[in-house]
């Protein structure tokens, strides 16, 4: 049990802070790995299979480790169920599904997937509520036939990962809207609120610029490698034509540079997991956080629709009773109906609320600690490859002197 | 000025205790813009921008202090060489040309319609010491002045002049494309002064030093030699009239319109040598030559494609520098709206860790620029030398030419003895002779002396350009070796400097980040 530890650290880039370390098996404690990505099936119909190794002391689990085969459509369920059960928490975000690159499924492209699930999870496992999820369990259990059963049968609004993001859309037309005061308002008059979610709004774009330009940054690296790669190549060819002393130094340059051009693939892929996909990664937590603030405004809204209703059905019960009618009775009862909807159309608010008002503490938190580490990758990244730039270019200086000198 | 701007928002960045940094400091496609385009606009002397943003490491400073004592760090600032190249050594003057100053002049036309066309003038100022003259120049007397050298030094590779170039003239704004043939001008002259032959030429001083218009005759007058040529053409191909050859243009090659008949004689001469049936020269000596261009053009072919290959690098390393750029400023505009914004401690933390990221982001922007530019000036190398190829070829033209008039003559000769021989076999036959055919004769033998001095002319002429072309390829390329070596260490310095420099900002952010880092906590 000592080595989960370890194992747990290397694991998680971020949003593990939470869980406990302590090797001692009487804390509680969930960790989960996702790994081994397989590719199977054919053509249009191929996948990546994932391995997902869960190791826990909880009571409610199977077990004490458990392996189970995931696909990418069960993470998408798994997130839809928190999404519908845990309003007001911010669900961590998954990878978006991609269309284009299903098609390739590149070795980095397998890798970057694989390990944003990995996050995806860990993050909940880490959660103080969401690891208590029902649904976690069934998704880190069943068998797959199961997940199969359950994934085709999703019978709640959210059916197709398409059809989710045409939800987000549309929830995202009327936040905005709403926020903007385009609807006639039936919203909260809270101004701390107003202020968070004019802030969640204008973060998302400041986050997506940045991680334009970081995406950008990354070819960049892809184009300068190429680009020294050809440029040694015509030198050497130009130091064979020279022929002498000249001609030598021509070619161990042009050999430095192909060097070079390798070191520059390299960090631009370093560049593209640590850095451009922790970025990308803020903006789908910044885009939860909005969904959530959609559930938000519809719960306030139904509390107020219920609240509405339910006074009406009041008015209309007292005028009944006064009139001595004899549908009072079933009146009666739909008022009492209605006003445990309405109390419980309030407690759901409410619970949003205040879990909201948590989960942004916690929220920012973490993406102080996620960030800081990709930006100390970053940091690292770029040290390492100047540093491999100038000690290449440097070695090679002698040799020149070598050549002049036997001018 | 634009120097001075930017080592100005370079030491406010250093002073970087407020939050963000200006927006002119934080566009980085603003600063940019001392080089619109082109980077015609060098960085100053390489010690300031160093000093301004970190402490170098030393190794660095001193590598390009040193690098630049060699002199050959030649920004369009500086002046050239004495005129002289590496190689040798000129005890005299250390000219400096500069091209300054361009106005635009009226066309002085005697036609009744007013208005008439303008053009430039440039001032072309020669120091010499103490000394200093100043004389203003339109192109066409430039134009004129590398006609006049092609002319005088035939075999030298003369650095070739600027472009007439009227596409761009029509396409570009006027401003700039003068400025470009003020650039153009200068690096042409500079070229010029720093031969070691045509810097004392007597046609290079008389551009240099004389006032007012150009002493120098324009030497093609195409109306008057065409009808010239047209005037001898008949009498020369009847064969009535001898052939009188003015020594001076046996030296010259057959110019179009100078003498017609030449030109068809020449050209019948490089059919028959190209189809072998005139025995060509000493054969040894041309593989020689052959070898020597044949290598020349390979090496032109590479060099070229080397050259392709620099301006691309430059552009990509140019669009790093840019990207980065705005990586950076993308995250100072997260960085103040954070810090307005914050609500939370962690919030206050992340905008600082953004500002350390943005800092580092803008720095290695700049840095990239910088290194962009230097880089330009090395690589540009290349270049030039690419234009010292075409200098080489037109020098192996005037060999060509002068071989050919050399052979034109020759086979003259040849067939002037045949003529004169049937003439003499024919005369013999015929008891007491015949008075035309006699005087056929003499007639003939007068051209044959006329021809041969002209060949003993034309054959000096020729051994004179090969010597030349030779003298000039051994010059060349001593030149050429020390230039290029000079030019791969600057490249590598320069990039081995910047790389550390940039080495340096980024390990300032891993440490200003280590907290964060996997071995902590």
């Amino acid at each position: 049990m000592v080595t989960f530890e370890g194992m747990e650290q290397q694991r998680s880039s971020s949003g593990a802070s939470l869980s406990p370390r302590s090797p001692s098996s009487s804390q509680p404690f969930l960790s989960v790995s996702v790994s081994d990505p397989v590719k199977l099936g054919n053509g249009v119909q191929a996948y990546i299979s994932y391995r997902v190794i869960t190791k826990t002391n909880f009571p409610e689990y199977q077990g004490p480790e458990k392996i189970v085969i995931r696909r990418y459509s069960d993470f998408v369920w798994l997130r839809d169920r928190l999404f519908e059960k845990y309003k007001g928490i911010f669900i961590p975000p998954i990878p978006e599904k991609s269309a284009v690159e299903k098609f390739r499924f590149s070795a980095e492209f397998i890798e970057m997937r694989r390990q944003a699930l990995d996050v995806f999870v860990n993050r909940i496992a880490s959660h103080h509520e969401l690891r208590q999820s029902e649904d976690l369990r069934t998704f880190l259990q069943a068998e797959e036939e199961t997940m199969e059963r359950l994934r085709s049968h999703e019978t709640g609004i959210f059916k197709k990962p398409s059809d989710l993001m045409q939800i987000f859309k549309d929830v995202q037309s009327k936040v905005s809207d709403v926020v903007l005061g385009k609807e006639k308002p039936v919203e909260e008059s809270d101004a701390e609120y107003e202020k968070l979610k004019r802030y969640i709004f204008e973060l998302e774009n400041h986050l997506a610029e940045a991680q334009k330009h970081a995406y950008r940054l990354v070819k960049r690296h892809r184009e300068l490698g190429q680009s020294l790669s050809d440029f040694g190549k015509a030198v050497k060819l130009l130091g064979a034509s020279e022929g002498n002393a000249l001609g030598k130094a021509f070619s161990e340059l042009g050999m430095k540079s192909e060097i070079l051009s390798v070191k520059l693939q390299k960090e631009a892929q370093e560049l593209l997991m640590s850095f451009e996909e922790p970025l990308k990664d803020y903006v789908r937590a910044v885009q939860s956080i909005k969904a959530t603030i959609a559930e938000r405004a519809n719960a306030f809204r139904r509390q107020c629709e219920l609240a509405e209703t339910m006074k009406l059905k009041e008015i209309n019960l007292d005028k009944l009773m006064l009139i001595r009618s004899d549908k009072v009775a079933e009146a009666e009862r739909e008022y009492h109906e209605l006003k445990a909807e309405s109390e419980q159309a309030t407690k759901t608010f409410e619970t949003i609320v205040k879990l909201m008002n948590e989960e942004i503490g916690r929220f920012q938190e973490q993406k102080t600690l996620d960030m800081g580490i990709a930006f100390h990758e970053f940091a690292k990244g770029q040290a390492r490859l100047a540093n491999g730039i100038a000690d290449a270019w440097r070695s090679l200086l002698p040799k020149l002197e070598a050549c002049s000198s036997s001018q | 000025m634009m120097n001075q701007d930017h080592v100005l928002h370079a030491s406010q960045d250093d002073e970087m205790e407020s939050l963000v940094l200006h927006d002119d400091n934080g566009n980085g496609n603003g600063n940019g813009n001392d080089s619109s385009g082109n980077i015609q606009q060098p960085s100053q002397s390489p010690k300031s921008p160093f000093n301004s943003f970190l402490d170098p490491p030393s190794y660095a400073e001193a590598i390009f202090t040193s690098f630049d004592s060699n002199g050959h760090d030649q920004t369009l600032e500086q002046s050239s060489r004495s005129g002289t190249g590496s190689g040798s050594g000129s005890e005299s003057d250390c000219m400096q040309i500069s091209v300054s100053d361009p106005q635009e002049e009226q066309e002085l036309t005697n036609s009744l319609v007013p208005g008439g066309s303008s053009y430039h003038t440039y001032l072309i100022t020669t120091r010499t010491g103490k000394s200093e003259v100043g004389v203003r120049r339109r192109f066409r007397e430039v134009v004129t002045l590398s006609e006049r050298l092609s002319e005088a030094y035939r075999g030298y590779v003369i650095p070739v002049r600027p472009e007439k170039s009227s596409v761009e003239r029509k396409v570009m704004q006027k401003e700039e494309f003068v400025e470009q043939r003020r650039v153009a001008l200068e690096k042409y002259l500079r070229k010029l002064v720093s031969h070691p032959v045509i810097g004392k030429s007597e046609e290079l001083r008389l551009f240099l030093e004389v006032q007012g218009k150009l002493p120098l005759m324009r030497t093609t007058d195409v109306a008057s030699r065409m009808l010239d040529g047209a005037v001898r053409l008949p009498r020369q191909l009847f064969g009535s009239e001898s052939v009188a050859v003015d020594l001076n243009d046996v030296t010259q090659p057959a110019r179009s319109g100078r003498d017609l008949l030449r030109i068809f004689k020449e050209l019948k001469q490089s059919v028959t040598n190209d189809w072998g049936a005139a025995k060509p020269l000493v054969v040894e000596e041309d593989r020689e030559f052959m070898d020597k261009k044949d290598k020349l053009m390979e090496f032109e072919q590479q060099l070229s494609n080397v050259s392709q290959q620099a301006e691309s690098l430059v552009k990509f390393q140019q669009d790093m520098g840019e990207t980065m750029g705005e990586l950076g400023l993308a995250f100072v505009k997260l960085t103040k709206f954070e810090s307005e914004e914050a609500e939370f401690e962690s919030q206050r933390v992340r905008a600082a860790d953004m500002r350390n990221v943005a800092t580092a982001a803008v720095k290695a922007s700049r840095l990239y620029r910088e290194l962009n530019t230097q880089t330009i000036k090395h690589l540009d190398k290349l270049h030039e030398y690419l234009g010292t190829m075409l200098a080489i070829n037109n020098a192996f033209s005037d060999r060509s030419s002068a071989l050919l008039t050399v052979q034109t003559l020759s086979s003259e000769l040849a067939s002037l003895h045949s003529r004169i021989e049937k003439l003499e076999v024919a005369a013999s036959r015929i008891f007491g002779g015949d008075k035309t055919r006699m005087r056929k004769i003499e007639e003939l033998k007068e051209a044959v002396r006329v021809t041969e001095s002209a060949k003993i002319c034309a054959d000096r002429e020729y051994e004179r350009i090969k010597e030349n072309n030779r003298s000039e390829l051994e010059r060349i390329d001593k030149e050429r070796q020390s230039d290029f070596q000079n030019m791969l260490r600057g490249f590598v310095v320069n990039q081995a400097g910047y790389a550390e420099k940039m080495a340096a900002v980024w390990e300032k952010l891993a440490e200003e980040t280590s907290t964060y880092s996997s071995n902590n906590s």
